[in-house]
């Protein structure tokens, strides 16, 4: 049978998108339509998107811009572990070829750990960690960069495989480069696509990371939303919507990135030979 | 582009252009794991020479060049290049031009990033770097390509910005792993041509690798035959045919008929017709390697036809004679032959190979 047979009917297709929008949206349109319900006259307003800017509650909402502030803080130190995997992988794939499956394992491995179970031991790693750095905000970065770990891997590992990096990176040492110089000026540019694609994942996993962060007594938007909640649950639910808004933002981006900039990319057949 | 474009591009290189450095391996071993690749290579080569690494795949030719390169460190012996050990200097100082069997353009960057990008890790100054981007791209022959793309580009202008980028640096060893071997065959010839002309012009020291003999035969100054990580013999392309120092030389290098035969005070007598030897062989029952060439239409032997295969300019024909032993000949297209038809063959009085018989 041709994989053909195996498509459903376009009139399929479309009930089970329908389906699956439908199932997302409700939920997306009910919290929508909660942070509009006006309970002074009982209709619709935007009463309560208003007051989240009214210095006179200011005092309920500071948990939230805290916990923001504490999120970008958490996101750009979690990137920056991130991005240092891809050196890493890069020495395995051309120095240590060997290691690869054992690298590979042991990157995918916290994907399959609940979070639950990581905090039990992160607990008395962190407790030292107070003792020694303090109980500021941004330790809790290396937690997260083990969360976004098997993410990153696959992101930066599916750069790797289209890329001919041996071939490049040789190319460039019998050029004079020094490693650093294949590294920046050679690698980097073309595994792009799946440093970016990384990156925003580890963005999309912390503003999305709630378990670590509570259990730890660390306070980021998530927990904070939870606080503010107990008081104003509008404000909370409307943070929630703007966060998952950020979120499907974030995930179009990494699609748009993924389909490549077209000059960047190596083209899989080149035109005709010509001499 | 026109010579008079060309010769002015050469003259521009050859102005700022070094002569090429001796390269020698002296005693060079690599091991795989417990696969021994180079059993103690031992070859020199001279300043502005062109050698050819020729041999089967798994041969060690790739090996070797990657060991000059600096790309596989060796398990011992000695590399030199301009007299001096280089064995311990990593590859990026080397001072080398590389062009690879893999499309290695650097996809991010166009074509006058990509042949500027060694002059930039040299740290040579904008203006002068861009002038030797323009020269090199003459010299290849893509003038006007410089804003393209890699993915813009055909394999054969690929390899041809590949090696523009290698030369621009002016580097003092040229080393080719089979650079034409992903090209289709009339680009091959082509652009083979013009790393001849140009390595020829710019007397540069450059190593081929290359498993095609037609190929090597074509531009080396010397061709090293290599087999099971040795070099078998290490000659100019005439001497290989001629005089093929090995069984394994003979049957790569050309097109040969293998024939019983006995040797006799230096005359070797194949099929009843006797011939001259190349070398030395002593008395007795040997084989020849008789080169399609010298076999003729008419003589004292008997064989019958079994395949003639028209090739353009030349008919080649295999043959078995009455003995039962295969031939091969190369003939005139107008001679025709046909299958099953019986003919008679001479052999011109050439000197052939021989090779004691195994067994």
């Amino acid at each position: 049978m041709t994989a053909r047979g195996f498509a459903p009917h376009p009139a399929v297709r479309w009930l089970i998108g329908l389906a699956i929008i439908v199932l997302f949206a409700i939920p997306i349109v009910s919290m929508a339509e909660y942070t509009l319900r006006d309970a002074t006259t009982g209709g619709h307003s935007l009463v309560h998107w208003i007051e989240l800017f009214d210095p006179a509650k200011a005092g309920t909402y500071r948990p939230i811009w805290t916990g923001l502030g504490n999120s970008v803080v958490l996101a750009v130190v979690t990137v920056a572990i991130v991005l240092l995997l891809a050196p890493t992988m890069v020495l395995v794939e051309l120095r240590f070829p060997k290691l690869k499956r054992p690298f590979e394992f042991l990157a995918l491995l916290p994907i399959s750990i609940p979070a639950i179970v990581l905090v039990v031991g992160l607990a008395p790693i962190y407790l030292a960690i107070g003792r020694t750095i303090g109980t500021g905000i941004w330790p809790l970065a290396f937690a997260y960069g083990v969360t976004v770990l098997p993410f990153a891997y696959r992101a930066i590992q599916a750069a790797i495989d289209a890329t001919e990096l041996r071939v490049l990176a040789e190319a460039a040492r019998s050029l004079g480069a020094s490693w650093p110089a294949v590294l920046l000026r050679v690698l980097a540019p073309n595994l792009r696509p799946g440093l970016l694609a990384a990156s925003l994942i580890s963005v999309a996993v912390v503003l999305g990371e709630f378990t670590i962060a509570s259990l730890l007594n660390r306070q980021n938007l998530q927990t904070a939303l939870v606080v503010v909640g107990k008081q104003d649950p509008y404000a909370s639910v409307i943070l929630s919507l703007l966060a998952l808004a950020f979120a499907f933002v974030l995930l179009v981006a990494i699609g748009r990135i993924g389909g490549g900039a077209p000059r960047a990319r190596r083209s899989s057949r080149p035109p005709k030979d010509q001499p | 582009m026109t010579d008079t474009a060309i010769a002015t591009a050469d003259n521009a290189i050859l102005a700022g252009a070094r002569t090429g450095s001796a390269v020698a391996f002296e005693g060079v071993v690599k091991d795989y794991g417990r696969t021994r690749v180079l059993h103690g290579l031992d070859l020199a080569i001279q300043p502005g020479e062109f050698v050819s690494l020729l041999g089967p795949s798994g041969c060690g030719k790739t090996t070797a060049l990657r060991v000059l390169a600096g790309l596989e460190r060796a398990n011992g012996g000695t590399v030199r290049i301009g007299g001096a050990d280089v064995s311990a200097v990593p590859t990026n100082r080397r001072d080398l031009g590389m062009v690879f069997q893999a499309y290695s353009l650097f996809p991010h960057l166009d074509v006058t990033a990509n042949t500027a990008f060694g002059l930039r890790m040299r740290k040579i100054a904008k203006r002068e770097a861009a002038e030797r981007v323009r020269d090199a791209l003459a010299l290849v022959g893509l003038t006007g390509f410089g804003e393209r793309f890699p993915h813009q580009l055909s394999g054969g202008q690929q390899q041809r910005v590949a090696l523009a980028r290698a030369l621009v640096t002016e580097p003092r060893v040229l080393l080719l792993d089979e650079p034409l071997s992903a090209l289709d065959a009339k680009v091959r010839v082509t652009l083979r041509d013009e790393i001849r002309r140009i390595q020829l012009r710019l007397g540069i020291t450059t190593v081929f690798v290359t498993h095609d003999q037609e190929e090597a035969l074509a531009v080396s100054d010397r061709i090293a035959v290599m087999n099971a990580g040795r070099i078998d013999q290490i000659g100019t392309p005439e001497e290989l045919y001629l005089r093929p120092a090995t069984a394994h030389v003979a049957e790569f290098v050309g097109l040969s008929s293998v024939l019983p035969c006995t040797v006799d005070g230096g005359v070797a007598e194949v099929l009843g017709i006797r011939l001259p030897i190349v070398g030395e062989s002593a008395d007795g029952s040997a084989e020849a390697f008789v080169r399609p060439e010298n076999v003729r239409l008419g003589g004292p032997i008997d064989a019958v036809v079994l395949e003639s295969t028209f090739l353009g300019s030349v008919r080649r024909t295999v043959l078995r004679t009455a003995g039962g032993q295969l031939l091969r000949m190369q003939h005139a297209v107008g001679e025709r032959v046909e299958f099953d038809e019986r003919v008679t063959l001479g052999i011109e009085p050439a000197p052939v190979a021989v090779r004691p018989r195994e067994g």
